[in-house]
């Protein structure tokens, strides 16, 4: 059997796979973490809550309405971005001239009512969602094993974020918003609808994450608690890239994936840890982030 | 020396100030004193520690202006190391075991300000955040800390190898008079030139900048001085209930500070202090109501509120009104 200094190829290879799907998770988190960031300047706390209302609303729709995986890949999102667009009209508006480490503290909040509402009626235990039919199995590469759904994983969420890269990048309305992110009252003094578009990018970065959420329903178990683990690391992930670029998240999201995986084969031990100390690192070497432009 | 003849009257109204200011402490260490003969000394206690606790990061929101949502750190290692020292070294005296968990808390503190310093804003809050996080790993990993069961068993010994910790009341009086030392300590960084010049570069850090002040050797000793303070809380607390568990490491300990001090009121002095009664209070209450499942969301609705509506806090909003009504 081939071995990769001392780990067989096919246990390497797995661990590798599973690392780049948690950072494809990363990536797409700390994408809308990004986008909220540029036009709202908070840091939404909130947004592994959304993540995990996303995974809630995929298994009791399932439960509860019969909505099967594929649509709810459309209405979880769609659900959590309307609940999040609520969420910027009635509260975030009211602060947004305020210091914004108070959007922090006020989306903190928001995420102790979710996760410990839905403690009190699921536990902490978490459920399992079945993986879709359609995407049962898997295919024997020459190397590895590689099971559908993971499979399917990374390439949706490659996909959603290289269409928000496009959004935002190269289209009108990103145009607008990258405008916004540089200076909203002189977007407001051509005429330009800041409040709506406010909205609307708060309402589209949580519903990023609902995807996500989505995503990790058939392959983790649905816990209230499963945002708030993730986001940690995700912040310590944006700490790495800064928030400056959309690119930027995307790539640090996968790279620290797998660093995460490569650590996962030679010293399991600190898996949980790595990317804490990666982080400690950058912060030694270059303060601003990878990617990111001091503030 | 008639040194009442030359004195102008705005001079005389700084003195009324200061008795009054000085009779006011002392009308409060007075009901310090007192408090254990008429409400559980341990639920007193708990107050005391976790008043310490927010009293030390308020010297850093409050008047750094530097928002730590990493606190929860050195309250865990303040207790751990407290813990695990008090219960393996049988000689070990109290005072001492505090002592050191305090410097541990210290040192911890002197690393993660170092790196946490080096951004700003939220930068800052996420960095502490993910430091503190890397310490909750490691105390779940770390073979003196008991993993997910935590330390138990720990003695509160003879404080000075003399005087018995096992009575409550005994325990009391050390703890309060941990508390205001950690108080006093406060009261004079802040109103010391020290605290001047953190208050000057949290209105306006690039200004504390071309003053010529070393802007980041400021943040750092408050940071360091924060730490501390919360690592003696920690420690404080192992010796009164006896343990320490990864309650106290968690993000949610985290939380649960920057909501006492922002109930109470952020940089004013006893604004902590109310928000800790309050908080430890609340939960004590709910624990033993129907209510006891929704401390979390009861919490997180307070911090919606205080955010909103409320973001001078008790202490703030009752100052606002004096100053208004008084002066």
């Amino acid at each position: 059997m081939t071995m990769i200094f001392g780990v067989p190829l096919a246990v390497f290879m797995g661990q590798l796979l599973l690392g780049l799907i948690n950072g494809a998770f990363y990536a797409l988190l700390s994408l809308g973490l990004a986008v909220i960031f540029g036009l709202l300047k908070i840091v939404n706390f909130a947004h592994g809550a959304m993540y995990m209302l996303g995974a809630f609303a995929t298994l009791l729709g399932m439960r509860y309405l019969g909505i099967n995986y594929w649509a709810a890949l459309l209405l979880a999102p769609l659900f959590v971005g309307l609940l999040g667009m609520l969420i910027e009209r009635v509260l975030l508006r009211r602060i947004g001239h305020l210091d914004h480490l108070y959007g922090l503290l006020l989306t903190f909040g928001l995420a102790l009512i979710f996760e410990g509402t839905l403690v009190n009626f699921f536990g902490v235990s978490g459920a399992r969602y079945p993986t879709p039919e359609a995407l049962q199995g898997g295919y024997q590469t020459g190397f590895m094993f590689l099971p559908k759904y993971r499979a399917w994983v990374l390439l949706a969420a490659l996909v959603v974020c290289f269409a928000t890269w496009y959004i935002i990048e190269r289209t009108r309305l990103g145009a607008y918003l990258r405008a916004g992110t540089e200076n909203p009252a002189l977007m407001q003094a051509f005429g330009v609808n800041v409040p709506l578009l406010v909205t609307l990018t708060y309402g589209f970065g949580v519903a990023l994450a609902a995807f996500a959420g989505v995503l990790a329903a058939p392959l983790y178990p649905v816990s209230p608690t499963m945002g708030s683990n993730l986001l940690i690391v995700v912040f310590a992930v944006v700490v790495i890239g800064g928030m400056g670029s959309i690119l930027g998240a995307i790539v640090t999201g996968l790279a620290m994936g797998l660093i995460e995986g490569l650590t996962k084969v030679y010293y399991p031990e600190a898996a949980n840890t790595v990317i804490f100390l990666v982080m400690i690192l950058v912060l030694l070497l270059r303060p601003a982030g990878l990617f990111g432009k001091e503030a | 020396m008639a040194t009442t003849q030359t004195m102008t009257p705005s001079m005389k109204r700084e003195r009324r100030a200061n008795l009054r200011r000085t009779a006011f402490y002392l009308g409060l260490i007075a009901i310090g004193l007192v408090a254990p003969f008429f409400a559980y000394p341990v639920f007193l206690m708990k107050v005391l520690c976790f008043a310490l606790f927010a009293c030390a990061f308020n010297l850093l929101l409050g008047y750094a202006g530097l928002l730590s949502f990493g606190h929860a750190a050195f309250l865990a290692t303040g207790g751990y190391v407290t813990g695990y020292l008090l219960a393996s070294y049988p000689a070990l005296t109290p005072e001492l075991g505090i002592l050191i968990g305090t410097v541990a808390a210290l040192v911890l503190g002197a690393a993660f300000g170092a790196l946490s310093i080096r951004r700003q804003g939220i930068y800052f809050a996420m960095v502490t955040l993910a430091l503190a996080q890397l310490m909750f790993f490691f105390y779940i990993q770390a073979p003196f800390t008991g993993g997910e069961d935590g330390l138990h068993g720990v003695p509160r010994g003879h404080l000075f190898g003399v005087i018995s910790l096992r009575s409550n009341l005994a325990m009391y009086y050390f703890v309060f008079a941990i508390f205001l030392f950690g108080f006093a300590l406060i009261q004079r960084a802040v109103h010391s030139p020290f605290g001047q010049v953190l208050k000057a570069i949290r209105e306006n850090e690039p200004r504390a900048v071309s003053l010529g002040y070393n802007v980041d050797a400021y943040k750092l000793v408050a940071f360091i001085l924060s730490a501390g303070l919360a690592g003696l809380a920690g420690s404080t607390k192992t010796v009164v209930f006896q343990l320490a568990s990864l309650t106290d490491a968690h993000w949610h300990m985290s939380g649960e500070v920057i909501l006492m001090t922002l109930l109470g009121g952020v940089g004013t002095l006893f604004g902590p202090v109310v928000g800790a009664g309050l908080v430890v209070s609340l939960q004590h209450l709910l624990a033993q109501s129907p209510l006891g499942n929704w401390v979390g969301p009861i919490l997180g609705v307070i911090f919606v509120i205080c955010v909103l509506s409320f973001r001078s806090g008790i202490v703030g909003e009752a100052l606002k009104m004096y100053r208004k009504n008084f002066k």
